[in-house]
């Protein structure tokens, strides 16, 4: 650019950045030094000061008392992940080159599934895997995570598979390729960046979550949010916990975001129907 | 062919579980939350945990004590929570989303740095955000800590656990105010044709505009919701949960803005620049007008996530404080802490009906565009 900007805009500019750096960051050094600090000394009137001594066992108290939850987390996530991706590259494949009379219908219909506020179908469902004897168990949240993924899944791949040109199949069909064919030969191995945008948005959505974590799951099958949110819900609690406890739980999905922002940022403008 | 239509038919049965499993967990359970919501389930104790509970059918009691009932006044006041949550975080988060992108915008040095960091809340639970946000607010320490580091008395505002209540009305009046604002929409809209030069359509909206006014002031002051008066506004211990919900979806408007800037062509601004419009020129007459469809899907997405809030709230005053629940919140409190199953499906419909009419016509609007296309 050989535009001449003005150094008053651009001061302008960086003071109003910094500033917005300032609110965003500030939590987080908040959170970091109280987490850092020895109980005994947190008091409110010194929270952004910092630590007098660096005290790293809330830590591992907090891994203690939450590795279960992250493991409950991890294993909730990955296996919901990994299925609802699976089944979603499916339905975009299927819905992106097979389409079928009613298509048009059938996928606004399940598009509604990702958008209805969860509560209008808490209680039936609730009821429902108690019949099945799923309730309270891990299984019954991987099975709830893997059913309302489906429309955000097949809507990504959907939109993806719509960049794959008709005629590749077209040349696999006379190469004899069947519909099984098509897809393992031509489709699934060009959904790699597909697949790596759907994971990471899954994943990141289901380490999250928390309203069908905090009806469907007992103490000993809780996800590590519904484990904080007890933990820091709890009165005259020692604020070195919570802290520690919310940095563990938001390392995972923070990590995958450092480093693979691009890929989050792709998923994160799918989620926006027109893709 | 023979082939292809058998390959067409594996295409749909491969499809099909996935819609009858959605069938079933979408729609099913939603017309199965309808009946329940019709009847009296919970309010017998005895019933409330039964595998196979006695249900009787009470038709639209539920909803009518929810709306009118005398000691359920929370409902209604989870609503107005809801409005005035919404409101602030629409306008907060796309404001400062707008406001960042167009900041990252001016060629700015190290701009991935600032967008990973003002995108990187997006990627947390709002459990975490909650918990760390609610250490933030606490009255003796955090944010109101703040201007003492510049010199200034420290703040004093009690975020969450104010009960202060400001724009205080009556519940009765909400038809007269809808109408009001309705008629001062028109009236823009009015002012908009009347300059665009399509005077009669102009003529016609004024007029309606005047006649709901009107309405408003006269028979609509009559209009009783309720047998009894009952005093609601804006609780203001929901602006500390606003600004937590702004503080963690800001960034995501940022990036659906800053999408949208990048794909406005260079040229668009440089011809613009050469008919001598300044920088604040460009942006009102070239940039804002094509952010508007991304405005638009940016409100629906966040408004229905607005309508949800649940996760925050929870993780920052708990599901038992009145003063800044909403309905998810009272809903889980109903069904889920209180068995009264019958209760919570009823505020879970009035739930699922605010965010279908805002998202059906997202739905369609969306994918008509395309089939088009």
């Amino acid at each position: 650019m050989t535009r001449q900007i003005p150094w008053t805009r651009r001061a302008l500019t960086y003071t109003l950045l910094l500033l917005a750096t300032m609110f965003f960051l500030g939590p987080v050094y908040l959170v970091v030094v109280t987490a850092l600090k020895d109980p005994a000394t947190i008091r409110l009137a010194t929270a952004w000061q910092l630590p007098e001594t660096w005290h790293w066992q809330s830590f591992a108290i907090a891994w203690e008392a939450f590795a279960p939850k992250l493991r409950n987390s991890m294993v909730l996530a990955v296996t919901a992940t990994t299925i609802s991706a699976l089944l979603g590259s499916m339905n975009g494949y299927i819905l992106s080159k097979w389409r079928f009379r009613g298509a048009n219908v059938v996928f606004p219909l399940m598009l509604f599934g990702m958008f209805i506020p969860y509560q209008s179908i808490l209680i039936p469902l609730f009821i429902f895997l108690r019949d099945i004897g799923l309730y309270g168990g891990l299984g019954g949240l991987i099975l709830t995570h893997v059913v309302y993924g489906l429309p955000i899944t097949t809507l990504i791949f959907r939109n993806f598979y719509a960049e794959i040109p008709d005629e590749m199949l077209e040349a696999g069909k006379i190469d004899g390729a069947g519909f099984f064919g098509l897809y393992t030969r031509i489709v699934f191995p060009l959904s790699i960046s597909g697949f790596v945008v759907v994971i990471i948005w899954q994943f990141t959505q289901i380490w999250n979550e928390f309203l069908f974590a905090v009806t469907l799951t007992r103490r000993a099958t809780e996800p590590i949010t519904v484990a904080l949110a007890q933990l820091a819900g709890g009165e005259a609690v020692r604020w070195n916990l919570p802290m520690a406890g919310a940095i563990l739980a938001a390392l995972p999905t923070l990590i995958i975001y450092i480093i693979l922002g691009r890929y989050f940022i792709k998923g994160l403008l799918a989620g926006s129907v027109k893709g | 062919m023979r082939r292809l239509t058998r390959d067409r038919l594996t295409a749909i049965l491969m499809l099909l579980p996935s819609l009858v499993v959605l069938g079933i967990f979408v729609y099913g359970f939603i017309g199965q939350t309808a009946y329940v919501s019709l009847t009296n389930w919970g309010r017998d104790p005895a019933q409330a945990l039964a595998l196979r509970p006695e249900l009787a059918f009470v038709g639209f009691e539920n909803y009518t004590r929810l709306f009118s009932g005398f000691l359920e006044t929370r409902f209604r006041q989870d609503l107005i929570n809801l409005f005035f949550f919404t409101v602030f975080f629409l306008v907060g988060t796309l404001g400062l989303g707008l406001l960042l992108a167009i900041l990252l915008d001016q060629n700015v040095t190290g701009e991935g740095f600032f967008r990973t960091i003002f995108l990187f809340p997006f990627a947390l639970s709002f459990i975490v955000t909650g918990t760390v946000w609610r250490w933030m607010l606490q009255p003796r320490g955090g944010v109101n800590l703040l201007p003492t580091y510049v010199g200034l008395p420290a703040g004093e505002f009690e975020w969450l656990t104010t009960r202060q209540q400001v724009w205080r009305f009556d519940w009765s009046q909400i038809p007269a105010m809808t109408s009001l604002l309705v008629a001062a929409v028109l009236l823009l809209l009015a002012w908009r044709a009347w300059r665009g030069g399509r005077h009669l359509r102009a003529a016609v909206m004024g007029g309606l505009a005047a006649l709901l006014a009107a309405w408003s002031f006269t028979l609509g002051q009559s209009v009783a919701l309720l047998p009894f008066p009952e005093t609601r506004g804006f609780n203001l211990a929901l602006i500390g949960i606003i600004l937590a919900a702004v503080w963690q979806m800001s960034g995501y408007t940022m990036a659906l803005y800053l999408a949208s800037l990048r794909g406005i062509p260079e040229e668009l601004r440089e011809a613009a620049r050469v008919d001598g419009a300044g920088e604040y020129q460009i942006y009102r007459f070239v940039v804002f007008p094509l952010l508007g469809p991304i405005t638009l899907s940016a409100m629906i997405i966040l408004g229905h996530i607005s309508l949800k809030i649940f996760d925050l709230i929870f993780a920052m005053t708990g599901p038992d404080l009145a003063t800044t629940s909403v309905p998810a919140v009272l809903m889980y409190l109903r069904a889920f802490r209180g068995n009264q199953f019958a209760d919570g499906a009823a505020i879970a419909m009035v739930l699922l009906v605010l965010v279908a009419t805002i998202i059906i016509p997202y739905l369609w609007i969306s994918l008509r565009g395309e089939v088009r296309r």
